[in-house]
């Protein structure tokens, strides 16, 4: 029986390929592949018609098993498709559908080659669903793999672009945290800090958590261990930015920062020119009444 | 290497560690400095660590142990040149190393413990200083 429906899904497709990818293609489109303009005509008629040929060979090679070598060809180039589709902006509907919506012209085909043969049409139609399915399968499989590589080199900029450490002064360096701090990117600040302090022969790093949200009792554990490593280098730590609220909750945690903290930047930049010998004053002539 | 040199400059005595240390040599250094500071005096130690790539917690410990030593010999240690690494996994370790100060070259190391002694000599105005 299987035999059968797999031979004839196989005589179907190599008879009505034609017929098959021009109803594939009108569907594709009355299904709005075309609306969003993110990819072209002649784009989706070449897609349609590579798949369309690699199936009928994959079916003439190996029958209905997916996993074949017959099927490599169609394997790769679906994976393409929804690959590029993944990165294109495509909804996961849109890329399944791609393949889904061949099914309703091949059953048309099936009945239109098989009509008269009841048999062979219900065996046809069942190969084709399941053929179809592991294809379809097989295309999400690959576009959650392309989202999910672009998260994660997106995670990774975000976590280099978010740990940068500026040079305020000679011997004098700022660490401006940005968002919430866990073990993977306090490993990352505090590497970075360190080999700053090395390569400025700082004296004084500011750590600035103005940008972090909320400081519990494992972010200032992470904290303080930057602050200890940063000391046993040979460099002071002075923490600003520490928001009132957060101030509430770090005492009412019970967490201690045993290090100097200033409420701003400023304030905490003052302090370190202070401790490396400088003051900052204004100039005599901005001050007198007759300067514009 | 059985021995690591001790160099004494002024009143301080300098020691580049420029090896991996192992235990013994460890425990070692610890022994000839401290009664280095006993034999000349001293009144600073600097330890300067820019080579040592490689630590654990029994060299962390070695620090600390010479550190504690010298203050009760009355001298003041300072570690420098630490590299960013070692710092990293001292502090994985739990090895905060309160008790020692710490420089980022012999330069500062240098001048940390220069100001230290200066300040211990004129402890007196000093404190008049303080109170002002």
């Amino acid at each position: 029986m299987a035999v059968d429906g797999t031979a004839a899904l196989t005589q179907t497709v190599a008879a009505e390929e034609a017929g098959i990818r021009a109803a594939w293609l009108a569907l594709l489109k009355a299904g709005g592949s075309l609306q969003t303009g993110r990819i072209r005509e002649a784009e989706l008629d070449t897609q349609a018609r590579t798949v369309l040929e690699q199936l009928r060979d994959g079916l003439a090679a190996a029958g209905t098993d997916v996993r074949a070598d017959a099927y490599a060809a169609l394997r790769d180039t679906l994976s393409e498709i929804s690959r590029s589709r993944a990165i294109q902006g495509f909804t996961p509907t849109d890329t399944a559908n791609f393949v889904f919506s061949l099914k309703e012209p091949v059953f048309a085909a099936i009945d239109r080659t098989h009509g008269g043969d009841p048999a062979a049409a219900t065996g046809g139609t069942w190969a084709a669903s399941h053929l179809l399915d592991a294809l379809g399968l097989h295309t999400m499989e690959v576009f959650l793999a392309g989202r999910e590589e672009v998260i994660g080199r997106q995670g990774q900029e975000i976590a280099e672009l978010s740990t940068p450490v500026v040079r305020l002064w000679d011997g004098i360096l700022a660490l401006p945290l940005i968002g919430t701090l866990d073990s993977a990117r306090t490993g990352v600040v505090m590497e970075n800090l360190l080999q700053a302090i090395v390569d400025e022969e700082a004296e004084i790093a500011i750590i600035d958590i103005t940008g972090v949200p909320t400081v519990d009792t494992l972010v200032a554990q992470h904290l303080l261990k930057a602050i200890a490593a940063a000391r046993l280098m040979g460099a002071d730590c002075i923490v600003s930015g520490i928001r009132p609220q957060i101030a509430q909750t770090m005492v009412h945690l019970g967490v201690e920062l045993n290090v100097v903290s200033k409420s701003t930047l400023a304030d905490a930049f003052a302090l370190a020119l202070k401790r490396t010998g400088r003051i900052v004053t204004r100039r005599q002539s901005a001050l007198s009444p007759t300067a514009s | 290497m059985d021995r690591i040199p001790i160099l004494k400059l002024g009143g301080v005595l300098i020691v580049t560690i420029q090896v991996d240390m192992h235990d013994r040599l460890a425990l070692a250094l610890e022994e000839d400095l401290t009664a280095r500071i006993a034999g000349t005096g001293a009144r600073g130690v600097l330890i300067e660590i820019s080579a040592l790539e490689i630590v654990d917690s029994f060299i962390g410990r070695m620090l600390d142990n010479i550190a504690a030593i010298s203050r009760v010999l009355d001298a003041e240690t300072v570690v420098a040149g630490m590299r960013p690494a070692v710092a990293i996994t001292l502090v994985e370790l739990g090895l905060e190393l309160t008790g020692i100060r710490t420089a980022l070259n012999v330069e500062r190391g240098l001048a940390m413990i220069r100001d230290r002694l200066a300040e211990d000599d004129d402890l007196e105005s000093a404190r008049a200083r303080h109170d002002d």
